[in-house]
C-alpha cells in the first residue's frame, strides 16, 4: 500500500534535477596584487642594543621598507601605505584584525617581530591571507646583526614564492662595470651591489680595461674579460674569498666568457686566422674544444639550463642571426628570422625563452622569444641598449641602455635598467656611477 | 696569483651567514576556540568511521588484460587521425555548396523573379517562425539548465575585476581550477569547495595552490556575487572554472 503512495507521489510531483551550472573565468585582473607589510616590531631592550651595532633607530621598520620596497619593484604587488594601516604592529602579529585590513583593501598583510638574542639578530614572520583570515606562512631566521637587509630580502622572496608560485630574485647581486670619465677616456671598474643597488663595492681599481662580467650560476664565483699589455685575459673570481685567477691568455679578439650550468666550463668565442668560432674550457684541467668551426662570425654563446644546447648569433646566413645548436655542436638551427640584426642570445634559466638584442632601422631593442624562435616580443625599444642578463627565476631581465650625446660630444652616460616579461615594469637600476654590461647573480640563499 | 691592476684592498662584502629558516606555524597558530574543537571532533570521529568502512575488504575486480592497453605511441596516433578526419567533411562541405551555388545560377531565370520574391516570403515567414519556437526553446532550457548570456556575462565580469591572476605561474602548463560554491539567494556565498583539494597539498603542485588561493581570494572580494533575481533553484549551486593561461600567454 505503502508502495503504490510513494509510486503516485513520484509521478504526481516529480523531482526537478538542475545540472550544475558551470561558468569559465578565462580572464582576470593584472594589476599588481594590494597588500599590507607592517613595520616588524621590536621589544625596547632590542631596539636599543641595535642602535649600538647597527647605528639603526628602528630596524624593525627597516626591514619592512625594504620587502615593501622590493615587492613594488616587482611590479606585482602594491604595497599600501603604512599611515593607513589600523592595528599596531606587534598585535597585528599575534591576531590580525581581518576586517580592518580588508578595509583598506589588503589582500595580504606581512608582519613580524625584531629581536636580539645573544647578540644575533631574529626576525620572525608571518604571511596572512586577509579574505580568507589564515595564516599562509610563518618562519624566523637568526643572522648576525649585519646582515639585516639579507633578512629583508629573503622574507621578500618567501613572500613572492608564497604568492605568485615562482621562486624570487631578491636575495641576490648584480655585478657591473662601473664607468666614469668622458666617452673617448673611460675609465672602466668592476663592481657589485645587492640587486637593490645597495652595498656597492669596487673590485678592481680601474687601470685596465674591464669587460663582460658573468655570475657562475651555481656559485659566488665571477667570470670577466680583461687586457694584459693589450692582450685579452679571462680571468675567476671568487666573491666569497676575493682569490682570483687568470683561466688563460687568448689570441685575436676573445668575447663574452660565460659559465656552463654546472659551473665546470666556460663558454666564448674567440678568433683565430680571422674568423671567430666558439670554444669552450674545462675549469679543471683546461682543456679548450671547439664547437663551431665556421668561415662566418659566430659569437655570444649561452647554455640551455639543462647543459644539453647552445644558443649564439652568426652571420652565416649574411646577416646577423641567433642560432640554437646541440652542445657538441651538430644540429645547427637558425631560430631569428625577423626583420633587422640579432645578437646577445641568453637563455633563461626557465629555459622556456631566449633573451636578445636586435637592431632594426637605426633602434636597438630588448626582447624574447621561445627556443624555437617563435612568438617573438619586443619588450623594450631605445637609442642603444643591450646586454641582457636573466633574474635566476627568468622573470625580470636586466641590460643597459646609452644616452645620446649632444653636438659638442656632451651628455654621454650608460644606465641599469630593468624590464620584467610584461614588458610594463621598466626601472632604472641605481647605480653610483655610470654602469654597463650587468650579470644577476642565483640566489645567495639557495 | 696577484694582479697589478686589481684592487689591493681585500673585498669588503657583508659575510654570507647562512641563515636558519624554522617553521614556527604550529607554535604560533591560534588555537581552536572550545566549541569549536568539539565540532572538529565530531568530524574527526565522522572521517574515521568513514576510513573503517573504506577498510572494508576490497571488491573482486577482475584484472584488465595488458593488452587491451593502447601504447602512448598508438593513442596520439589515433587523435592525429581524428584531427584528420575532423578537417576533411568541412572540406566536402565547402564542395558541396560551392556547386549547390553554381547549380543556382545556372537554373536562375530573369523572367521569373516574381514567382522567386514570393518564394522568398514565404521562406523567411518560415525561418521567423522557426527561430521563434528555437528562442522559445532557449528560454526552456535557460529556466531549467543554466544562465542566460546576459546572466552568464554579468557574473564574469564581476568575477573578471576582483581576481588578481598570480603573474608568476608557468603559461605552458594545463592549470585549471574549479570550485563549487553554495550560494545565498542574495548571492552572498554559504560555502566554497575547491574540487579538486587533494591536489592543493600535493609536492610539485605549487602553482595549483597559489592559482587555487587566488580563486578563492576572488570570490570572497566579489561576493555577494552578481546572480539573477529569480531562479534561485537553478543557480544555488554554482560551479566555476577559473583558467588563467590565456591571460599568462598574453
Amino acid at each position: 500500500m505503502l508502495f503504490r503512495f510513494l509510486f503516485f507521489l513520484i509521478i504526481l510531483f516529480p523531482f526537478k534535477a538542475f545540472a550544475l551550472i558551470e561558468v569559465d573565468i578565462t580572464r582576470g585582473n593584472l594589476s599588481p596584487l594590494p597588500l599590507a607589510v607592517s613595520p616588524l616590531s621590536i621589544d625596547s631592550k632590542s631596539k636599543e642594543g641595535f642602535k649600538k651595532i647597527l647605528n639603526k633607530k628602528d630596524v624593525g621598520s627597516e626591514i619592512s621598507k625594504i620587502i615593501s620596497n622590493n615587492l613594488k619593484q616587482s611590479g606585482l604587488f602594491n604595497p599600501l601605505n603604512k599611515d593607513a594601516f589600523l592595528q599596531k604592529p606587534d598585535i597585528a602579529h599575534l591576531k590580525p584584525r581581518f576586517e580592518d585590513w580588508a578595509l583598506i583593501k589588503a589582500q595580504a598583510l606581512v608582519t613580524g617581530k625584531v629581536s636580539l638574542i645573544e647578540g644575533k639578530l631574529r626576525v620572525e614572520f608571518r604571511l596572512w591571507d586577509v579574505l580568507a583570515g589564515k595564516e599562509m606562512m610563518a618562519l624566523a631566521f637568526t643572522t648576525v646583526p649585519n646582515n639585516w637587509r639579507r633578512v629583508g630580502h629573503i622574507i621578500t622572496d618567501k613572500v613572492y614564492e608564497r604568492l605568485t608560485g615562482e621562486k624570487g630574485y631578491f636575495d641576490t647581486r648584480i655585478i657591473y662595470v662601473a664607468e666614469e670619465g668622458p666617452k673617448v677616456k673611460r675609465v672602466k671598474k668592476l663592481a657589485i651591489m645587492d640587486q637593490d643597488g645597495y652595498n656597492n663595492k669596487y673590485l678592481t681599481l680601474g687601470n685596465e680595461l674591464v669587460l663582460t662580467p658573468r655570475f657562475s650560476p651555481t656559485n659566488q664565483m665571477v667570470t670577466y674579460l680583461s687586457y694584459f699589455r693589450n692582450m685579452p685575459r679571462v680571468y675567476l673570481l671568487d666573491i666569497e674569498t676575493g682569490i682570483q685567477e687568470v683561466v688563460g691568455d687568448f689570441p685575436g679578439m676573445t668575447f663574452a666568457p660565460r659559465f656552463s650550468p654546472d659551473g665546470k666550463k666556460i663558454i666564448m668565442s674567440f678568433a683565430t686566422d680571422g674568423n671567430s668560432d666558439i670554444y669552450t674550457m674545462d675549469l679543471e684541467n683546461r682543456v679548450v674544444e671547439r664547437i663551431t668551426n665556421h668561415p662566418s662570425i659566430d659569437t655570444s654563446p649561452s647554455y640551455s639550463p639543462d647543459g644539453k644546447y647552445i644558443t649564439f648569433n652568426s652571420d652565416r646566413s649574411k646577416y646577423q642571426q641567433i642560432y640554437v645548436m646541440k652542445n657538441d655542436g651538430t644540429n645547427v638551427k637558425r631560430i631569428s628570422f625577423g626583420n633587422g640584426l640579432y645578437g646577445t642570445p641568453v637563455w633563461s634559466p626557465r629555459g622556456d625563452l631566449i633573451a636578445f638584442t636586435k637592431l632594426h632601422k637605426g633602434k636597438f631593442y630588448i626582447g624574447v622569444m621561445r627556443t624555437d624562435g617563435s612568438g617573438e616580443r619586443l619588450l623594450t625599444e631605445n637609442f642603444y641598449q643591450e646586454a641582457p642578463s636573466w633574474s635566476p627565476n627568468g622573470r625580470v631581465l636586466i641590460f643597459y641602455r646609452e644616452t645620446k650625446t649632444n653636438s659638442k660630444g656632451e651628455g654621454f652616460s650608460t644606465k641599469l635598467w630593468s624590464i620584467d616579461l610584461t614588458g610594463y615594469n621598466e626601472r632604472l637600476v641605481e647605480t653610483k656611477t655610470d654602469a654597463s654590461d650587468p650579470s644577476w647573480s642565483s640566489l645567495l640563499s639557495n | 696569483m696577484s694582479l697589478p691592476f686589481l684592487s689591493k684592498k681585500p673585498i669588503d662584502l657583508p659575510p654570507i651567514v647562512s641563515v636558519e629558516l624554522i617553521q614556527i606555524t604550529d607554535k604560533t597558530n591560534i588555537p581552536f576556540a572550545p566549541k569549536a574543537k568539539k565540532i572538529i571532533e565530531k568530524v574527526k570521529k565522522k572521517e574515521k568511521e568513514k576510513l573503517v568502512s573504506e577498510q572494508a575488504p576490497p571488491k573482486i575486480v577482475k584484472k584488465e588484460k595488458p593488452d587491451a592497453v593502447p601504447l602512448p605511441d598508438k593513442k596520439i596516433d589515433e587523435v592525429k587521425k581524428i584531427k584528420n578526419k575532423k578537417q576533411n567533411p568541412e572540406k566536402l562541405d565547402n564542395e558541396v555548396k560551392q556547386i549547390s551555388e553554381f547549380e543556382k545560377k545556372e537554373l536562375f531565370d530573369p523572367n521569373n523573379i516574381a514567382a522567386l520574391i514570393d518564394k522568398s516570403k514565404e521562406e523567411t515567414a518560415e525561418n521567423t517562425t522557426k527561430t521563434d519556437k528555437i528562442t522559445q526553446d532557449r528560454e526552456k532550457n535557460v529556466s531549467t539548465l543554466g544562465l542566460s548570456l546576459s546572466e552568464e556575462d554579468a557574473l564574469k565580469a564581476q568575477i573578471f575585476g576582483c581576481w588578481s591572476i598570480p603573474l608568476g605561474l608557468p603559461y605552458d602548463k594545463d592549470l585549471l581550477v574549479r570550485i563549487k560554491l553554495k550560494l545565498k539567494p542574495d548571492g552572498s556565498v554559504i560555502s566554497s569547495e575547491i574540487l579538486d583539494h587533494e591536489k592543493m597539498n600535493k609536492p610539485g603542485q605549487r602553482f595549483y595552490k597559489v592559482l587555487a588561493e587566488s580563486a578563492l581570494r576572488a570570490v570572497k572580494l566579489c561576493q555577494p556575487l552578481r546572480v539573477p533575481s529569480t531562479g534561485y533553484e537553478r543557480w544555488k549551486d554554482l560551479q566555476l572554472n577559473f583558467d588563467a593561461r590565456e591571460m599568462l600567454e598574453g
